[in-house]
């Protein structure tokens, strides 16, 4: 093997982890909300926010593919990349058969590749994103997710007029979209102005067993701990490594079991933990019980407020890590368990 | 990850720190809305009877068909959903609660069409509601006979 082979391989460390080479950038980044993502703690760092819940269409589901749409607009308009220059889109909802992303992307004509990770699809997009820049497939790629609270609530539970009580442990659909723009870097050209995703740790499906889909948070932990330990492992690094480390939607009660799960492993990450739907409502004020969920909640808190931290130099290095329940509504009434999964995305600014 | 529970171990765990409404404050809760409900139905049908001399099974239909109208309309305007995140089963079990179940159904699928949309979909909530119903009141209907005949 000549050097140049010998560092390609050597990208693959451990068991589930690939350090890049040339470790993309993400070049533009991109968060459309709605209204009740507005009025909470993190408002001043979207770039739209919509407060037609259906964003001026006719349904919730149209709703959110406007939502996708323009935030996919937005990424590329704020990049100043020609849209011919973009080579793929890795995009995902929560919608059955992916029709967020379907109508929403079919207007770019860009070749797509539709994901499903449930909520950790954010980190699935970015993960494929990157590996296919840093491969040389292509200078420049898009990574967009998004969630609607009308779309979701209607999809896996009842319509947004029934009443009915929502138990404390069950979390309030975002409803959001986040695009990203990531680039390829080369020594010459590092791109250093700009964040950059440094490794990725793809997770498995991990399923403890737990059957109540009002209690999200307890069946994603597990897989979030299994991927960030694992993270940790193959890179050889303690949890202080990182700034943040970031969790998607575990919410309150799912942040609590992840805590305990990796002590059990011998890694606190109680300091540097914070989890994008904790952060994204004021549960005091919004009533929003455990917290933010969907592929839009770690997304638009990436596009929006993480990324913005990196920008600004307050943050170096942070672990995002979307997570990600997998039911279906048939799945669920048949009686089977919530398996989850996460994957595990290294951004950090190089110096 | 070294160390795994399993996952009994897990779920037992889960249950211990997952936060729980408070039955007493929802029994309250239930007991208030509840009773407001019924006691709305009961002045109606007082008026129906003292005011306008209906008679009683007259009276009690008006009651019905004006709890289902307001609910219907408190549906339309998003208004019964935070009655029933307070009221819980004070706000579900009456009439009430069955036109809201109904009423919310139809909103939703409205864009999926008059058939497809609002036809098939508007029991989708109260459809097992009638359905036991229904098995049930045939139930007590045939003991009912069977006692008779002895």
């Amino acid at each position: 093997m000549n050097q140049n082979e010998q560092e390609k391989t050597n990208q693959a460390v451990g068991k589930q982890t690939i350090r890049f080479a040339c470790p993309p950038a993400i070049l533009s980044r991109a968060s459309i909300v709605g209204d009740m993502e507005g009025q909470g703690p993190l408002a001043s760092y979207f770039d739209q926010i919509e407060p037609d819940p259906a964003f001026g269409m006719d349904s919730w589901e149209e709703g959110e593919s406007e939502m996708v749409r323009r935030a996919v607009q937005t990424a590329i308009t704020k990049s100043g990349i020609a849209k011919e220059n973009i080579r793929y889109i890795f995009g995902g909802d929560l919608l059955g058969q992916l029709i967020g992303s379907t109508f929403g992307l079919k207007d770019f004509q860009i070749p797509i590749f539709g994901l499903y990770g449930a909520c950790s699809t954010c980190g699935e997009a970015l993960s494929l994103a990157a590996m296919t820049v840093n491969a040389g497939y292509a200078s420049h790629v898009i990574a967009v997710t998004s969630s609607h609270f009308g779309g979701a609530e209607k999809q896996f539970r009842f319509p947004l007029e029934y009443g009915n009580q929502r138990p404390l442990s069950s979390t309030w659909t975002v409803t959001g979209s986040g695009a990203f723009l990531v680039s390829a870097t080369s020594p010459d050209q590092p791109m250093k102005e700009y964040p950059r995703i440094t490794s990725v740790t793809t997770g498995k499906i991990v399923d403890y067993g737990v059957r109540d889909n009002m209690n999200m948070g307890a069946c994603m932990a597990p897989a979030a701990a299994d991927v960030i330990y694992q993270c940790l492992e193959d890179l050889a690094v303690k949890p202080s490594h990182f700034d943040k480390i970031i969790t998607g939607d575990l919410g309150k009660v799912g942040s609590e079991i992840l805590i305990k799960l990796l002590r059990d492993n011998d890694y606190d990450i109680e300091k540097q933990h914070m989890d994008c739907g904790v952060c994204i409502f004021d549960n005091e004020e919004q009533d929003t019980h455990s917290g933010g969920s969907g592929c839009g909640c770690a997304a638009v808190t990436l596009a929006g407020y993480i990324l913005h931290q990196l920008e600004s130099n307050e943050w170096k290095r942070v672990l995002f890590v979307p997570t990600g329940a997998l039911l279906s509504t048939v799945s669920f009434n048949e009686g089977q368990t919530i398996p989850g999964v996460a994957h595990a995305v290294v951004i950090e600014h190089i110096e | 990850m070294k160390v795994k529970q399993n996952d009994q171990e897990y779920n037992r765990y889960v249950e211990a720190i997952t936060p729980k409404h408070s039955c007493f404050k929802n029994c309250l809760h239930a007991f208030l809305v509840g009773g407001c409900i019924c006691l709305l139905g009961q002045v109606i049908f007082n008026v129906c009877t003292t005011q306008f001399h209906y008679e009683e099974a007259d009276a009690m239909s008006v009651c019905s068909i004006l709890l289902v109208f307001l609910s219907v309309l408190l549906t339309g305007l998003n208004l019964y959903k935070p009655l029933a995140k307070y009221g819980g089963a004070g706000a579900l079990v009456p009439i009430t609660g069955f036109a809201n179940s109904v009423a919310a159904p139809t909103i939703e699928y409205k864009k999926e069409g008059e058939v497809f949309g609002k036809g098939v979909k508007v029991f989708t909530i109260a459809g097992p509601v009638i359905l036991f119903g229904v098995v049930v009141s045939f139930v007590a209907g045939f003991i009912y006979w069977i006692f008779k005949l002895l």
